[in-house]
């Protein structure tokens, strides 16, 4: 068993003739919190569905658990997914259904449990997120931050070993930003599992992850610990971590000569 | 220079023609791939026969109240002008027949299948596109869970089954509708209603020449809205035009359909 419960390596991928990712290595140890960390577009989602195996690369590969992600089929993919659980970044959860039957749905679709025993790990989960008392609400009912936190106890139903996070401080206010943040490390203490973090996000990512990735460009452009990150006099970094307005990615999206395009009748 | 310019235009307008063949042709097989794997994934929906209940109940259940009240007011209109072509020939007794006939052979499929694209079709999509929206349908893929098994598997049979049961009723309500104004209130005899309809309605050539267009209807339909929706573009505009393309391609496809599987059954 190697230390890396997912390892990506040389990994490309590109659509419609654009490359997003040009050959990125990245290594996942279990029980750690590894954050992917980039601006908006550099691809950090496209990341985790290459790790689901939702999409397949154009060249290089994802390993999770030893097995070749993309060579796998539907039912191989299926046996990977059943050992992670993903935290979408609006939650995603099943309007038709209530908070408790969201989380007892992987339960129900992939378990022969009873329904008396997934009522209580249904409610050990939704106790673990601190919203035991709102079993009965519909997801229209529940604030931004409580649905986050329901989704993340639907993504943890199973106990899975890797549990991936798409941006889940998006949209939040302070007190429920800090109530996830405590709970992704707590968790991934408690379940011994490894996740990775995609976020841009600075403080409070750097608050809880062992290690963060940069991808700009397509490339992992630096890594390292919150801490060295946070002294890094790499540019981009630099930008990145201290939310300057411009540096290496600039404020203007590339345009032709402005003095030019105002005299012009039409653009 | 005028030449070149006219070929040039030509040219783009032939290659305009054949991108959007090549999409109306992928769209088709994307249709038909979509169709084949809800067959093969229909076994949770049988198994677990309470999911495509739930589905009956809001595709079939809940289109009942249109259907009904539709099928009474055509089959009113029915009576009202057959009785006024038929007074003419001095066969107004006829009248029952030519209700039932109607209803049976014809509008009752073709009608609740249009009212049902309408009603729960647009839904259907309208559901299902919000899903992929929302990520709903990529979390249950996260889960190792099969969307079409899960999501669209459920969706096709409740509309399978629904439809044939709409259309009948549909069909006994608008000979109920015809009833009321051909014998209260135009007066024509009441038993001549009935026994007419009785001995010129067979059961074969009727009856279930129209279930099984109502079944050919219910499956084209219902396969139209799960596609749309699984194929919209996850965006609000994506998602308004893939409920109207619901609309649209289910009743130009019902009733091209319907003329075909008619023409079949009179050579039958």
């Amino acid at each position: 068993m190697t230390s890396n419960i997912v390892e990506i390596d040389n990994l490309s991928f590109g659509y419609k003739g654009r490359l997003l990712h040009k050959g990125i290595n990245m290594a996942f140890p279990r029980g750690k919190v590894v954050a992917i960390m980039g601006g908006s577009g550099s691809g950090k989602t496209t990341l985790l569905r290459l790790i689901g195996g939702q999409i397949k690369p154009t060249q290089g590969e994802v390993r999770v658990d030893g097995k070749v992600v993309h060579e796998q089929d539907r039912d191989g993919i299926y046996q990977l997914r059943r050992k992670m659980g993903m935290l979408f970044q609006h939650g995603a959860l099943f309007t038709d259904l209530s908070t408790f039957d969201n989380v007892a749905f992987p339960m129900r679709e992939l378990t022969d449990l009873p329904e008396s025993m997934i009522k209580d790990l249904v409610l050990m989960k939704l106790n673990a997120v601190g919203l035991r008392g709102a079993h009965a609400l519909m997801p229209t009912e529940l604030s931004g931050g409580m649905a986050r936190r329901v989704a993340l106890a639907r993504a943890i139903a199973l106990d899975p070993c890797i549990i991936m996070y798409d941006e889940p401080f998006a949209g939040l206010d302070p007190i429920s930003m800090g109530v996830v943040c405590d709970l992704i490390r707590s968790l991934n203490d408690a379940l011994g599992a490894t996740s990775i973090i995609v976020s841009h996000d600075v403080k409070e990512t750097f608050l809880i992850a062992d290690y963060v990735y940069f991808v700009a460009d397509g490339v992992v452009a630096a890594e390292g610990t919150p801490h060295d990150l946070m002294q890094s006099t790499l540019p981009f970094v630099h930008q990145f971590v201290h939310g300057e307005k411009d540096g290496p990615v600039p404020f203007h999206y590339p345009a032709g000569n402005y003095q030019s395009e105002l005299l012009k009748q039409r653009l | 220079m005028i030449k070149s310019n006219l070929l040039n235009s030509i040219t783009r307008l032939l290659i305009g023609v054949g991108h959007r063949m090549i999409a109306r042709v992928w769209r088709l097989g994307a249709g038909a791939r979509l169709f084949f794997l809800t067959i093969i994934y229909s076994g949770e929906s049988f198994r677990r026969f309470h999911l495509t209940l739930r589905e009956i109940y809001f595709t079939g259940v809940m289109s009942l109240l249109i259907i009904i009240v539709s099928a009474f007011f055509v089959g009113m209109v029915l009576a009202l002008q057959g009785y006024n072509t038929l007074q003419k020939y001095g066969s107004s007794e006829a009248i029952g027949v030519l209700v039932a006939l109607s209803l049976v052979r014809e509008l009752g499929p073709v009608v609740t299948a249009l009212l049902f694209a309408g009603r729960a079709g647009t839904a259907i999509t309208a559901e299902i596109g919000l899903m992929k929206t929302t990520e709903q349908l990529s979390a249950m893929e996260m889960m190792a869970v099969n969307p079409i098994a899960r999501v669209v598997a459920p969706r096709f049979w409740a509309g399978v089954i629904s439809m044939p049961i709409l259309a009948a009723l549909f069909s006994m309500v608008g000979v109920l509708g015809g009833y009321l104004v051909a014998v209260p209130l135009i007066g024509v005899d009441s038993g001549a209603f009935w026994s007419q309809m009785q001995a010129n309605v067979d059961v074969r050539a009727d009856i279930v020449n129209g279930v099984i267009k109502s079944v050919v209807f219910a499956v084209a339909c219902t396969m139209i809205a799960l596609f749309e929706g699984f194929d919209a573009p996850p965006t609000a505009e994506g998602v308004s035009h893939a409920t109207t393309r619901t609309v649209v391609i289910s009743s130009l496809t019902v009733l091209g359909l319907d003329f075909v599987l008619t023409s079949f059954m009179m050579v039958v």
